[in-house]
């Protein structure tokens, strides 16, 4: 397979269209424009391609809706302030059992605050986002090949579990140019049973969220508990690095996973032994599998592009086991490796 | 032997209507599955309910629908058409829904000319909340959110959707009706059918506004709210054709060729 060299936005527009993407509609906004006018350049060109530049981020997540139920794999994708406006049309694909594919590259907020990478959409990403008890399944690529994988991966479950997959990367994932291999997708499994394409002669369907009866609704309510048990056992994700004779552990995802990486190799031969656990799946978070690291290392530094989100997450996992510290760069600032080197060394030292 | 001049059309399931006596929306409802079953499209139609009084349509049409959050119906439309171009897609949409917080949803898919079918419910209320002031309410007329009247300084206009719509390019074909008389809810009949016809011969977006009873809210009796209807709403909603290019798009179909 050949390697290509584009760049993260490019690269999940690609994937998807390979992954077999027949709807993209999004408005636009820095820093993701790139991904819609790829999209725009090339959905069009593939038999049944549907390109919608939407009125606004509501009509794009509703437009993906529609376009899901009369059956097609269908993506949108935006930058914090557009998915802000998602959040009624992505509850409402979960109510509905829609699978469908919602790109965030983040930039600094809160508000229209800046264009930036940055990582403060965590909460409303992996806490549902809009109203309702619902979970949206969140994918945190770390690399332009995990772009490109975890793309094709996203349709997948979304199709298994008819449920929204939020992609979530930040402007420099987008921008950053990698080499990339696109690998085969796998065939696409989805009952035409849940599509909506007309009755044909037979029996009319409909899809709605709005369950009036509180018997119905809690049953309704449970029964996507129940799919969502089943995530969270099934799906976790996450990537070791340099855990071997680790003393304290780092968890970070997505870019910050990455600058951490930079700051653990330029510490090497310093004497400090540090490691990374890296959450692939934001929702589920691989709870257990950090809780088991806690048997070995005691200490853990939560590095994030904001104020301390994932923080959350990882006290949950940890449950007091072991010591958590924190350190972030929220609103757009993006730390060098060297400067989380010397955070991290000057916390390694300290004995907490 | 007896001749069958009144049944239930077959694209009506047998559910009893849950609207109050005298809405219009039930009169809407039926004649809408009429002309599914007079044009035989039963099978490739796909129906796009809203939030309002209307929200539980797919108990009624039994055609494939999807229910679309408040405003967005002809957002889902426009998509289901362009995913699933030889089917017949409508959007039904009230004063509130259309109007007001998913205008631009329907504005944009005017524009665009999308070859859907909205069906348009003018209550000058929102029914299903409770009769609050919607962008059609007239002005003087008291809702639960204008107890004195709707004030023109405070409250703004009527928004007139027909009028508005007609000016833009992407639209095929609009007409405003009635369905407080027979003979109105007969031309309402006819113009649903142009509009579906439009669609299914690829001519593009049309948009049929109905002038509609609301006793509840309007706090009168059926009989007195067709009166009004006639009496003062049409005065403000004057109805008929706004705009008609089928003739013209039938010829440039044909020039096409
Ligand atoms: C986002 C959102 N806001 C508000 C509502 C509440 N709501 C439901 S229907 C409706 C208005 C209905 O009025 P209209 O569209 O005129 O339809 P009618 O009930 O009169 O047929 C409102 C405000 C909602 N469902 N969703
Ligand atoms: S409230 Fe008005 S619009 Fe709603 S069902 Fe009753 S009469 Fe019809």
């Amino acid at each position: 397979m050949n390697k290509v060299l584009m760049s993260g936005n490019y690269v999940i527009g690609e994937a998807a269209i390979r992954a077999g993407c027949r709807f993209y509609a999004g408005y636009p906004i820095t820093p993701q424009n790139e991904l819609t006018e790829y999209m725009a350049e090339h959905i069009r060109s593939v038999e049944g391609g549907v390109f919608l530049q939407s009125e606004s981020e509501i009509a794009a997540i509703n437009m993906i809706a529609g376009a899901s139920a009369a059956g097609l794999r269908v993506m949108t994708s935006s930058s914090s302030p557009g998915i802000s406006l998602k959040q009624e049309g992505i509850s409402s694909m979960a109510a509905c059992e829609l699978p469908g594919i919602i790109v965030n590259i983040m930039r600094g907020g809160p508000g229209l605050g800046n264009i930036r990478p940055s990582q403060g959409d965590y909460f409303q990403a992996t806490r549902g986002g809009g109203h309702g008890d619902y979970r949206t399944i969140v994918l945190a690529p770390g690399s332009g090949q995990e772009l490109a994988d975890l793309t094709m991966t996203a349709f997948d479950l979304a199709d298994k579990y008819r449920n929204p997959v939020m992609i979530l990367a930040d402007g420099m994932m987008g921008q950053m140019m990698e080499p990339i291999v696109f690998k085969k997708p796998k065939p696409r499994v989805y009952s035409k049973k849940f599509m909506l394409q007309g009755a044909g002669n037979g029996k009319s369907k409909f899809i709605r969220g709005l369950l009036l009866d509180p018997i119905d609704s809690e049953e309704h309510n449970w029964k996507l508990a129940r799919k969502y048990a089943v995530i969270s056992i099934s799906e976790p994700r996450y990537e070791l690095y340099n855990i071997d004779d680790a003393e304290m552990i780092i968890v970070a995802y997505g870019t910050a996973a990455r600058i951490a990486k930079g700051a653990i190799k330029r510490l090497r031969g310093s004497g400090i032994n540090i490691g990374l656990f890296r959450p692939i799946t934001l929702w589920p978070f691989p709870e257990l599998q950090l809780r088991e690291l806690a048997a070995k290392v005691k200490k853990y530094l939560v590095f994030e592009m904001s104020t301390g989100q994932m923080l959350d997450d990882v006290r949950l996992a940890l449950q007091g086991y072991a010591d958590i510290k924190f350190h972030g760069r929220p609103g757009g600032a993006v730390p060098t490796p060297a400067e989380l080197a010397n955070v991290i060394a000057k916390i390694y030292k300290r004995n907490y | 032997m007896a001749k069958t001049v009144y049944k239930r059309p077959k694209s009506l399931k047998e559910n009893i209507f849950h609207y109050c006596p005298g809405c219009g929306h039930s009169i809407a409802h039926r004649i809408i599955a009429e002309v599914i079953d007079e044009l035989d499209i039963r099978g490739i139609t796909i129906g796009v309910p809203p939030a309002g009084c209307a929200v539980l349509a797919y108990n009624y049409f039994d055609v494939d629908m999807i229910e679309a959050p408040h405003g967005r119906g002809p957002a889902m439309a426009s998509a289901i058409k362009r995913s699933l171009p030889d089917r017949v897609v409508f959007s039904y949409q009230g004063d509130g829904d259309l109007a007001a917080i998913g205008i631009a949803e329907s504005f944009h898919a005017a524009n665009r000319g999308e070859n859907i079918t909205i069906i348009f419910i003018n209550n000058c209320v929102y029914g299903m909340t409770g009769g609050q002031m919607a962008p059609t309410t007239m002005l003087d007329q008291k809702t639960t959110t204008t107890p004195l009247g709707r004030n023109k300084t405070l409250d703004g206009y009527p928004v007139k959707v027909s009028e508005i719509f007609s000016q833009l390019k992407g639209v095929t074909y609009l007409e405003r009706c009635m369905v407080n008389s027979p003979v109105n809810i007969n031309k309402t009949k006819k113009a649903i059918k142009k509009a579906f016809q439009c669609q299914i011969d690829g001519f593009g977006f049309s948009l049929i506004e109905i002038l509609s009873p609301c006793p509840t809210n309007w706090k009168m009796s059926a009989v007195n709210s067709c009166k009004w209807i006639d009496e003062v709403m049409s005065k403000e909603f004057p109805p008929g054709v706004f705009k008609d290019e089928i003739a013209a798009a039938r010829k440039a179909a044909e020039d096409a060729r």
